[in-house]
């Protein structure tokens, strides 16, 4: 019974300290560089990993108990959506479209996301951040998964989502979110960490799920709102564990620091790229606008990213170059972004449309400086063409950036009207880029980048046919192939919105409920 | 605007995503097991091969000895998704809890044979760094090996390991407070009883073959340690002495046990009946590690059995080859 008396109660860090990294051990057996074999090979020294700040504490006990609560009130939620056919509810038919983006260009990275966190969380020698990594790991599956159960409602009623792994895969714009990821999860796990953990999750964040989720409440869609809320307070953890990575890297050694600024510039503008398709859902596909793009980028990075980054001051860094050009860009965006999809819908999963006169008019209010001037006159010659008939479709390639593998429809950085273009010649080919950022990314790792998988390169190579197509046949369709092997149904999944499928559907449906036939 | 749409009666387009109506042969309402899990992984056109790993692609099937025609064939019993498995947990949980309250609020643990006791710092609080391992080798399977139907449950499996660690932890902390840990992390570092289980888990930890680890960690050390201390000793040989209380402390083990080694069995079924060359690397495998971890649990459980310890050894043994032979792999 002594041992009664001497057993003093543990605090909350002390007990969550024996609750983790107590259990791990100094291996003798094995070596640490064979249980750990990545650890060296970016550059980044690591002294002590017991200095290492759990950024939060939480069991595995407390973890199911806490997390079950939320996926019975997010499912109780998804089952009345669908009873309710809540989906006759959003705004009008085009805000679907955002969910189509979203299912196909944001919910594979999820889960992209749950192995790269496994991947670290097994490889980094110190048991904090590796619980840490795994918890977050866990949270990333429930994310793939409860936007696939989200969607699949909607699924059920409209086209262009029917088969989004397929075209994930597989679909030339799909390739900006995807080569993205695939990007992080094959860096090392320290540059992982700093890509999605640090720029992703911490930086960037706001701009891509606050405005999907926003977007969603404003239009009526429940089912994407809960997911998109219930989701937040696991961003909470996944926002104090990329903050903590960087500081505890930044503080074991001051050779880290070039290394992670480089990262933070590098991965602040792939992340900005991909916000692109962001950009241009705000500014167009949400039926009922939150804001803006430009002040989303001007609250959420501008504003609250210039505090982070005053903050990282201490520690040396500073606020990525990149945030000038895009400040340029800002007026701009959404609205070449807009173009090129209006041009290419032939050969997209959602539709597009030209915006009518009210959303017009509060582009120009929201963009003084850009829109009349340089948007506005294009986009109502293609109104006027359309309304003639002669909707236009753009059935030729974009060159792609090698990087970002976004076309290269953007301008010059202070001259909207000459498209920027970048070109660096590497073992006897030649490599194009959208910007200098881009170039630069190149230029420092182009063993990496010469292995992208540009989808325009791989139409022109012959790639992208269903197997057994002969290009060479009189008459041969290329689009018709390549949508083919996208696994889209012409007409149905692409073009306009204007008499599309879902629109009279989505009309039918809702007079239904509407009205007395 | 809120529209009152439950009286709408409309017809769908189609019951679900394309992939699995594909699988399931006819578009019909699926699972939301099957929605969550049936190619979730990306499978074509990666960008780049992994800096870490350029010999493989991200997700690569090579980095397994085993073949699978479709590595979807993988089917978790337990249908677990997040949320399935989530609920699953947070009920055991509630039932760990309430056995730790009782057993806490009635001073049981002050009640416990000195025997009993002591058998319980020596044996099972050494075990949390076991289920550690477990926890570090579930997080390779769930990262390298291929097709969401064999990782998904990996990642599962790691946070339950982490789990079993914590509940071990409090056991511990519960008996004899923070001194008893380090006394038992000392005989797992040092004591010749747990070198060779020690041994076991760091050759797991640089094991590359995601199914080998499988075999080595879930099937075969969980498979022989599992019975052989929760049911064996806790709950028979302890129960037996009035360790009863220590029973309840681990019954989330027990149950948890029961409830995995449906999946793995099921696991180990299908990619035996995929083909003779499965077969014989699975029956390779099994083999090897299960005599490797049987006699490096031979000195941990003589802690408990003493003199008994080779007949109830032998006997789970025994036990865990019919379950094998069960599951298609000849033994
Ligand atoms: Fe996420
Ligand atoms: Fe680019």
């Amino acid at each position: 019974m002594d041992m009664q008396v001497a057993k003093k109660k543990l605090g909350l860090k002390e007990r969550y300290a024996v609750m983790t990294r107590g259990l791990d051990w100094v291996p003798s057996y094995q070596k640490m560089e064979d249980i750990y074999p990545y650890m060296t090979y970016e550059g980044i020294k690591i002294h002590d990993w017991d200095k290492w700040e759990d950024p939060f504490r939480l069991t595995m006990d407390a973890y199911w108990k806490y997390q079950s609560e939320k996926e019975r009130k997010l499912y109780a939620v998804l089952d009345a959506f669908n009873q309710n056919n809540g989906h006759l509810n959003v705004t009008d038919a085009r805000y679907i479209n955002t969910v189509k983006l979203f299912v196909s260009g944001i919910s594979p990275l999820e889960y992209v996301a749950h192995r790269g966190f496994a991947h670290a969380g097994r490889q980094f020698p110190g048991p904090g951040p590796r619980v840490a990594c795994l918890m977050q790991s866990l949270d990333e599956i429930r994310h793939a998964q409860t936007q696939v159960h989200a969607v699949a409602n909607y699924n059920k009623y409209y086209n262009g989502m029917h088969d989004f792994h397929h075209a994930h895969d597989r679909v030339w714009f799909l390739s900006v979110p995807k080569s993205f990821f695939d990007d992080a999860i094959t860096a090392g796990p320290f540059e992982f960490m700093v890509s999605i953990g640090f720029s992703f999750e911490y930086v960037l964040t706001n701009l891509l799920f606050v405005p999907f989720v926003s977007g969603a409440a404003y239009n009526g869609d429940m089912g994407t709102m809960t997911f998109g809320f219930s989701a937040q307070s696991d961003e909470a953890r996944h926002m104090t564990l990329g903050l903590e990575v960087i500081k505890f890297i930044l503080e074991q050694d001051p050779d880290n620091l070039p290394i992670v600024q480089r990262w933070i510039d590098k991965w602040t503008w792939r992340g900005y790229r991909v916000l692109t398709l962001v950009a241009m859902m705000m500014d167009y596909m949400l039926p009922k606008r939150t804001m803006s793009w430009k002040e989303a980028w001007e609250i959420y990075f501008e504003e609250n990213g210039g505090a982070l980054f005053k903050d990282l001051a201490r520690y040396g860094i500073t606020m990525p170059k990149c945030a000038e050009q895009i400040a340029l860009e800002k007026d701009h965006l959404s609205h070449q972004a807009w173009s090129t999809f209006y041009n290419y819908a032939a050969a997209a999963n959602f539709h597009t449309w030209m915006p009518d006169e009210d959303e017009m008019a509060w582009l120009s209010a929201k963009y003084p400086n850009s829109y009349d001037k340089y948007y506005r006159p294009r986009m109502e010659y293609w109104r006027e063409q359309a309304a003639k008939g002669n909707r236009f479709y753009n059935k030729t390639l974009p060159m792609l950036c090698q990087t970002c593998q976004v076309p290269m429809i953007f301008t010059e950085p202070g001259d909207p009207t000459k498209t920027c273009y970048r070109e660096v010649d590497y073992k006897d080919s030649k490599y194009h880029f959208c910007s200098d950022h881009c170039k630069a990314i190149f230029e420092h790792e182009p063993e990496k980048y010469v292995q992208s998988w540009l989808p325009v390169h791989q139409i022109y190579q012959g790639n992208c046919f269903p197997e057994g197509t002969d290009p060479t046949v009189e008459g041969f369709d290329p689009l018709a192939a390549v949508l083919k092997y996208y696994h889209l149904e012409s007409g149905r999944d692409n073009l306009d919105f204007e008499g599309s499928e879902d629109q009279k559907n989505f009309d039918e449906w809702r007079g239904m409920a509407t009205k007395n036939v | 605007m809120h529209i009152d749409l439950r009286t709408v009666t409309i017809k769908p387009l189609r019951h679900t995503f394309d992939n699995i109506a594909r699988r399931l042969g006819a578009d019909k309402p699926a699972t939301r097991y099957q929605e969550g899990t049936l190619d979730m992984q990306q499978t074509v056109n990666f960008h780049y091969r992994p800096t870490w790993d350029p010999d493989h692609e991200i997700y690569d099937a090579s980095r397994t000895a085993i073949k699978m025609a479709d590595w979807y064939a993988f089917k978790d019993p337990r249908q677990f998704y997040y949320g399935a498995y989530t609920m699953a947990r947070a009920k055991q949980q509630d039932t760990a809890e309430a056995n730790f309250d009782f057993v806490e609020n009635r001073g049981l643990a002050e009640t416990l044979p000195a025997d009993v006791r002591a058998t319980v710092l020596e044996l099972l609080v050494p075990l949390r760094h076991v289920a550690w391992g477990s926890n570090m080798n579930n997080a390779s399977i769930c990262a390298y090996s291929y097709g969401t139907a064999f990782s998904q449950p990996g990642i599962y499996q790691a946070m339950d390991q982490l789990g079993i660690a914590q509940y071990l932890t409090r056991v511990g902390l519960l008996l004899g407070g923070v001194d008893v840990l380090d006394e038992a992390k000392d005989s797992w570092m040092t004591a010749d009883t747990w070198q060779g289980l020690r041994r076991y888990v760091e050759d797991c930890m640089v094991l590359k073959d995601p199914v080998e680890l499988f075999v080595a960690q879930n099937v075969a050390l969980d498979g022989l340690l599992y019975p052989l201390v929760y049911e064996t000793i806790v709950d028979d040989v302890l129960s037996a002495k009035g360790g009863t209380p220590v029973a309840m402390l681990t019954q989330f083990m027990t149950d948890w046990f029961a409830e995995t080694k449906r999946w793995t069995d099921a696991t180990m079924k299908t990619a035996a009946a995929e083909s003779a060359e499965n077969k014989e690397i699975l029956a390779k495998w099994v083999s090897q590690w299960r005599d490797r971890a049987a006699a490096t649990l031979l000195p941990v459980a003589r802690i408990a059995l003493n003199e008994r310890t080779d007949e109830l050894v032998a006997e789970v043994v025994q036990q865990f080859n019919a379950r094998l032979v069960k599951a298609g792999v000849p033994l």
